[in-house]
Parts: structure tokens; C-alpha cells; sequence
């Protein structure tokens, strides 16, 4: 299967909007070389603002640009980018609805040596309950790609969350990435999944064994988690005996409750089961490798496996 | 730049019809941010209507910029967007009411003349120096004025743009710090003393004037030399007297953010009645 790196493709992304957009500008806060956003700096030295270890500046500097007419792209590790920083956030970008696209790396686990942290398990959470914000999570490098180039285009204030590692590529990279809309990758008749982020790769996975066992699973790419498409979700659910959300995130607030907001809102044959995979009401932890964590977290294909079959 | 006596006494009329619509925001009953917006209303006078380009269209793009980081006293840029008209005298009554153009705190989806959203404090200095980095970077000369209260500076992000505006020496950046002494709660040397205002800016690589906030001539004079400063930020310590011109205010923490009582009201009008004949 086909591998591509979040980060990477995400710093090559910034660099081409920087070749084609002379309005965009990016901040960091000492960590480029990690998020990528250095590939961005090092061809466009004079609209890359090196911030130093100060986010919440670097947050308030940013509105200060898109109010000057740039589209200003702010880049730390997730939780540094999002939680640290959220009250500039919440005032100087997302009340007056700025040209501010953040860029929360190395999140949820993908940070795996880092410990707690590091590890992004409340990002989704919060920039989700923030109004005006636009809440990204990727499911491959080609869908990060497209997503950035989206971002510098859509008015007003943005979140993306990435991982940092090297992961399947789930997506068609010929396909347009469409703001607020759920993308079926895998059709099913019993089950739906709601995935989102890596979650898709092992949703996806999940689906492959529960075909063997004579489930059929239908996994839906959650790329977009705000604005929910509502009515995408409530089709995609339309007819299914359960559904089960998967997120490399808190099980607070995140995915799981944004779909099931969506399906108690509509009408009464909607209301399915819902199981909620995600990050129990907990912080991080070291491991030595991402995949040790995802195991530890239960968010490896057989949890996923588990929960539907719990559920039928 | 020198300045004229007549120029000077003009904007000191200025500042006492400014004083004026402040208090016809607030009449008695009504709490609103007497205190810091009175202290901060000279400096105001000075920037609206002498220093900075401002232009009857306020989205005009050749105008400065003027961010109140100390958010609450936004009364005061309300009180010379009256004058300016870019708000209807009448729109005074309205302040802090449900959908009303004259916001509780700065709103620039509100208020035409409002340049950001500020008033949860600390942040309105980072902004302006996104915005000095921003008009540098399409190269236009229009400058950037931040007001911010003495209380506010004990948020940590003021020094964090501090300390990048001079490493990136933006000289289109103008502080004025609303030295008032007095903060919500009491003094700010009750709450948080800080003797070395002066010094600190100074070694965070400030170009540092230290003046009397209601002294026009000084005012005009520090705004006017930081014009001309290049290669580094400049701040201006204004040292102001919180509620100035309302004598049963002055220097109270209490009329931070109070109601006057009719009696208050009463005296409040006598006063600014005194201040527009003399000036």
C-alpha cells in the first residue's frame, strides 16, 4: 500500500501556496522543523515569522496580519497550537472571523515519545466549541495536501490537525477535497463507521475482517469534523443497524458526539446505536513507537472489530 | 514637528467634548469604564485629531492603525468616533445594549473605526505587531498605535510581543501605556507593583519617553518624536490620573467600572461644562 508522511506533505503544501499566493504569510513558535513549516521559511524568508517559544504571540500576531489582508497560517504541535494558545484564539481570530489558519502537528498520539504533554487528546474538542472555527482532520498526505490549499481559499478561521508520521494513503488523490463533506470510502450494509484522521486506515482495515466474519461495514472519511455535514452523516447512517465514530482523540466532545448530535437531530429512525472509539477520558503516555500507543489506547482495527461486534 | 498654542488649545476642546460624550454614554444607573476611559482621553484627543491620518471613510487604507488593548475603555474611541462621524450621536444612549453599534468591548464587526477584537487583555499589542509586520510587508508607511493599561502589563503576553517587536525592529509601532495607577480591584501597587516600568521597556529594546498623559503639548510632542524613532519600537509611558476631569472619580478603583448617581451626573456635566469654557 501506498505511504505518505502528514507533515511533509503538509510543509510542501504551505511552500506551493507561498509560490502562488503572495498574501500568504506563516508563524511559528521553534518547532518548523518538526511541523514543516520551515520548508515554507527557507524559500520565503521575509513572510515567515519565527515567533520564538511564544504562542499565544504568535496566535495574536497572526490576526494582526489577516487584518492587514494576509492569510496568515500560525504552526505549532497541536496541543501548543490549539489549548496553550486558545483564549487568542477564542478573541483576536475566531470572534472577528480572520483569515488565521492554525495548524495543530504532531497530533493526537503521533508524538508517541513525548509523553502526555505532547499528545494531543483535546485539540478536536476544543477548536470544535469554538464559533466561526472550521475544524480539519486528514485521513492521508494527499488529503492534507488538498486540505491546505482549501484552507488559504475558505474566509475566515481554520484548524487542522496532523499527524506526524508516515501513513496509508486512504483517499483518491484525484479526487477534490470538498469542505463539510463526508466521504464514503468503503460501502456497507450493516454497520457504518465514522472515522477520522489515521482512524480511516484502520476503520478501513476493521471493515476487511468484519467482510470475513460476514459483516458489512460501510467506512465514511469524517475529514471535515466543522461544519458536520449533517445530512451526509444522516444518509450515510440511513438503514444501518449501528453506527461506530473512531477517533485518535478524546471520546469528549470530538467525533463520536459530533455524529451523534447530528443523528438525535434528525428523525426518529436515525437514532441508532452509536458506539463512541476514541481516547477514554485520559491524557497521553510515553511508548516507542505510535503503534504501541494506538494498541495501548484500543484504536487498532480488532477494538474496532470488538465494538461492532458488541453492538450487532 | 512643533506645535501651535492654537493647535494645542483646539485639542484640548477636543478632549473635553470627548469627556463630554463620555458621560453621555453613562448616565446615572448605567455602569460603564469612567475611570480608564477619562485617564486615557487626552492621548485619544491627540492621535484622532492631530497625529495620526484618519479619513472620513474609516476602512480608508491609507489610514493608521489605533488598537485599544486595554479593551474596556473603549468609551473613549467611541466618544471621538462621534466627532469623527463614524457613529451617530445618538448611538451613545445605545452602548452595551442588546445588538447595539457601540459594544461592551471592542468589536470591529460592530463599530465602524474598530480595528480588531480586544478587550480579553494582553493581546491587543501581539495584533498590532502582526499588523506592523503586515503593512511592512507591503511596504505602506501607515502606523500602528496600541493603548494598553498599566494593570494589563502583568499578562505575560505583553512582554512576549515586547520582546519580538524588537527583535524584528518594527518602527511602525507605537505604544502608549495608560499609567493610571489604579487598576479593577485597587491600585496597581496593591495588586501588582511594578517600579521598573520604565527600565523594563528599556531593556526589551524600547525606544522608552515617559510623559504626563494629560499634558497636551507633551503628548503631541512624544507621538511626534516616536514617528521618527527607526529600528525600534517605541512606548510612551503616560502618566494619567484614572477618572481625570470627574474629581469624584479621580484615582479611584471603585469608578473602574461603576454607575454615577444623579448627584455624580449632575457634578459630571458641571464639570466637562467647565472644562469646554476653559479650554
Amino acid at each position: 500500500m501506498k505511504t505518505g508522511n502528514m507533515r511533509n506533505a503538509y510543509g510542501q503544501a504551505l511552500l506551493e501556496l507561498g509560490r502562488s499566493n503572495g498574501k500568504v504569510v506563516a508563524l511559528e513558535a521553534d518547532l518548523g522543523k518538526s511541523t514543516m513549516s520551515n520548508m515554507f521559511g527557507n524559500e520565503f524568508p521575509e513572510r515567515y515569522f519565527q515567533m520564538g517559544i511564544a504562542e499565544a504571540n504568535m496566535i495574536s500576531a497572526s490576526a494582526g496580519l489577516a487584518l492587514t489582508g494576509h492569510v496568515a497560517f500560525a504552526n505549532s504541535f497541536a496541543v501548543f497550537a490549539s489549548g496553550r494558545p486558545y483564549d487568542q484564539i477564542r478573541s483576536s481570530v475566531a470572534i472577528p472571523r480572520l483569515n488565521v489558519k492554525i495548524c495543530g502537528s504532531s497530533a493526537g498520539l503521533s508524538d508517541f515519545g513525548d509523553g502526555k504533554t505532547h499528545q494531543s487528546v483535546d485539540d478536536i474538542t476544543i477548536m470544535r466549541v469554538l464559533p466561526n472555527m472550521k475544524v480539519f482532520s486528514p485521513a492521508d498526505a494527499a488529503e492534507t495536501a488538498k486540505m491546505v490549499k482549501v484552507m488559504a481559499e475558505l474566509p475566515g478561521p481554520c484548524y487542522i490537525r496532523v499527524n506526524r508520521n508516515e501513513v496509508p494513503e486512504v483517499t483518491d488523490p484525484d479526487e477534490p477535497f470538498e469542505v463539510g463533506k463526508v466521504k464514503v470510502l468503503r460501502e456497507g450494509t450493516d454497520v457504518v463507521i465514522f472515522a477520522t484522521g489515521y482512524m480511516v486506515y484502520q476503520s478501513l482495515q476493521a471493515a476487511e475482517t468484519l467482510q470475513e466474519k460476514g459483516i458489512s461495514a460501510k467506512v465514511v472519511n469524517m475529514a471535515t469534523i466543522k461544519p458536520l455535514d449533517t445530512d451526509g452523516v444522516l444518509a450515510a447512517a440511513a438503514g444501518m443497524k449501528a453506527a461506530v465514530t473512531v477517533e485518535e482523540a478524546s471520546i469528549l466532545g470530538g467525533l463520536g458526539s459530533a455524529v451523534c448530535e447530528a443523528l438525535c437531530a434528525g428523525p426518529a429512525e436515525s437514532r441508532i446505536p452509536v458506539g463512541i472509539i476514541g481516547i477514554q477520558d485520559t491524557f497521553g503516555t510515553c511508548a516507542q513507537s505510535y503503534e504501541e500507543l494506538l494498541k495501548y489506547y484500543h484504536l487498532m482495527p480488532e477494538d474496532i472489530v470488538a465494538k461492532v461486534n458488541s453492538m450487532l | 514637528m512643533e506645535f501651535t498654542a492654537k493647535e494645542i488649545c483646539e485639542l484640548r476642546k477636543r478632549a473635553a467634548q470627548l469627556r463630554s460624550n463620555l458621560i453621555d454614554m453613562i448616565p446615572p444607573g448605567k455602569v460603564g469604564h469612567l475611570g480608564g476611559s477619562s485617564s486615557i482621553m487626552d492621548v485619544v484627543a491627540a492621535l484622532y485629531f492631530k497625529i495620526m491620518h484618519v479619513y472620513d471613510d474609516p476602512k480608508d487604507p491609507r489610514r493608521d492603525l489605533l488598537v485599544f488593548s486595554k479593551g474596556h475603555a473603549v468609551l473613549a474611541q467611541y466618544a471621538a468616533f462621534v466627532e469623527l462621524g463614524y457613529v451617530e450621536r445618538e448611538a451613545l444612549k445605545y452602548v452595551k445594549t442588546l445588538e447595539c453599534t457601540l459594544q461592551g468591548h471592542p468589536d470591529m464587526d460592530h463599530t465602524p473605526g474598530i480595528e480588531a477584537v480586544t478587550g480579553s487583555l494582553g493581546q491587543g499589542l501581539s495584533v498590532c505587531l502582526g499588523m506592523a509586520f503586515g503593512l511592512r510587508l507591503d511596504k505602506k508607511d501607515n502606523r500602528v498605535y496600541c493603548i494598553l493599561g498599566d494593570g494589563e502589563l502583568a499578562e505575560g503576553q505583553i512582554w512576549e510581543a515586547a520582546m519580538a517587536a524588537a527583535a524584528y525592529k518594527v518602527d511602525n509601532l507605537c505604544a502608549v501605556v495608560d499609567v493610571n495607577g489604579v487598576q479593577a480591584t485597587d491600585t496597581v501597587e496593591h495588586v501588582l507593583p511594578d517600579p521598573n516600568l520604565q527600565k523594563k521597556w528599556e531593556a526589551f529594546g524600547w525606544k522608552t519617553i515617559v510623559i504626563d498623559g494629560h499634558d497636551m503639548k507633551q503628548i503631541l510632542d512624544a507621538l511626534e518624536e516616536a514617528k521618527t524613532v527607526k529600528g525600534q519600537p517605541t512606548v510612551i509611558l503616560a502618566k494619567t490620573i484614572k477618572g481625570k476631569g470627574f474629581t469624584f472619580a479621580e484615582g479611584k478603583a471603585a469608578f473602574h467600572n461603576a454607575a454615577m448617581n444623579c448627584e455624580q451626573y449632575e457634578q459630571a456635566k458641571e464639570l466637562v461644562k467647565k472644562m469646554l469654557e476653559e479650554a
